[in-house]
């Protein structure tokens, strides 16, 4: 652990100085570089504070129970039903939909309602679904939607299935 | 859809505020601190972002979509959706503009499933939560998705068989 940090620092270190070079030089690819960056994380700025926030509050007040009895074991098929919803109303993407599934995961969800979630939230989001059928049609959106979920929920069931099996835990303190 | 958020966020912390007190302290110290373990996995997310934004920019996308070879469209498309990241708002304008070019549908359909599903880019995070075997898995059991839908929309657009 202790090497993989020294790694990431030296690599971050690296870049910083590249950027910083760039500018100073006017080196425009690292510019270009640099103003990527900073946009990007403008825009998850905007979001992730937000996002965090909710997840603190649902750790301190959904109990445990309810995350079991909709998303655990007992709830079969409905689990799976409330996490495509759970998805659809999800903003951000894929980087938001992981630690809330880490912390649906530490409240007892099941692993493959977990992979459900996370499948759906990056396909079946409801802002990005109407933004997508106004530019490609409702007839692509609604081909895409219905060949992709399915297809979510079966291999999620499977992945979800085997790591049980396998006693396999998502990682502790994040 | 920001301020939409934001008013949510707002009001929820409002309410469990009055609710109690200590509680909502509780919550904002959790998000806190898992904010903070996870971000320099999103530090490194960004660099790779900026990084490869620069190499592989919009125009070169769709220069490569618009190939005359069905199969080579669909795997370019693929490959670009995988190793990119880019918000709804940017991806589905650029597709609708090469749809009016005449670039295929199960093109667009595998560029932007992959662009949703397959995150070479969200992998430091990724990783962090799940371990690189899982991600490694379900990253390529998306991409296959993504390939099966890319048919399946070709197979209604009329476009193979």
């Amino acid at each position: 652990m202790k090497r993989k940090d020294t790694i990431r620092i030296v690599g971050i270190s690296c870049y910083v100085l590249f950027v910083a070079v760039s500018f100073v030089y006017g080196f425009s690819p690292g510019e270009e570089i640099g103003n990527h960056f900073v946009s990007f994380s403008v825009d998850m700025l905007k979001l992730l504070p937000c996002a965090f926030i909710l997840i603190g509050l649902f750790e301190v007040w959904v109990k445990r129970e309810t995350v079991v009895r909709h998303f655990g074991e007992e709830a079969g098929i409905r689990g799976y039903v409330w996490a495509v919803l759970l998805a659809a109303t999800t903003v951000g993407g894929l980087y938001v939909a992981f630690p809330l599934a880490y912390s649906l995961y530490s409240k007892g969800a099941k692993l493959s309602v977990i992979f459900t979630y996370i499948g759906a939230s990056a396909i079946c989001r409801i802002p990005m679904v109407i933004f997508e059928a106004s530019f490609m049609g409702i007839k692509f959106t609604a081909i895409r939607l219905s060949a992709s979920l399915p297809l979510v929920i079966l291999t999620s069931i499977l992945l979800g299935g085997y790591l049980a099996k396998r006693n396999y835990k998502i990682m502790e303190g994040k | 859809m920001m301020y939409y958020l934001y008013i949510a966020t707002g009001l929820a912390v409002l309410i469990s505020f009055i609710a109690n007190r200590k509680k909502t302290l509780e919550a904002v110290k959790i998000s806190l601190k898992r904010f903070l373990n996870i971000l320099p996995a999103f530090l490194e997310m960004l660099i790779l972002v900026s990084i490869v934004l620069f190499l592989v920019p919009d125009r070169i996308i769709s220069n490569y979509l618009g190939s005359n070879n069905m199969l080579a469209g669909v795997l370019l498309a693929s490959f670009f959706g995988s190793i990119t990241l880019m918000p709804g708002f940017i991806a589905f304008p650029l597709c609708g503009i090469l749809l009016k070019k005449g670039v295929l549908y199960m093109v667009l359909s595998a560029f932007t499933t992959t662009l949703m599903m397959v995150g070479v880019l969200t992998y430091p995070i990724e990783k962090d939560y799940f371990g690189t075997r899982v991600t490694i898995v379900r990253n390529v059991v998306s991409l296959f998705i993504a390939l099966i839908v890319a048919v399946m929309t070709g197979i209604f657009f009329g476009e193979i068989f």
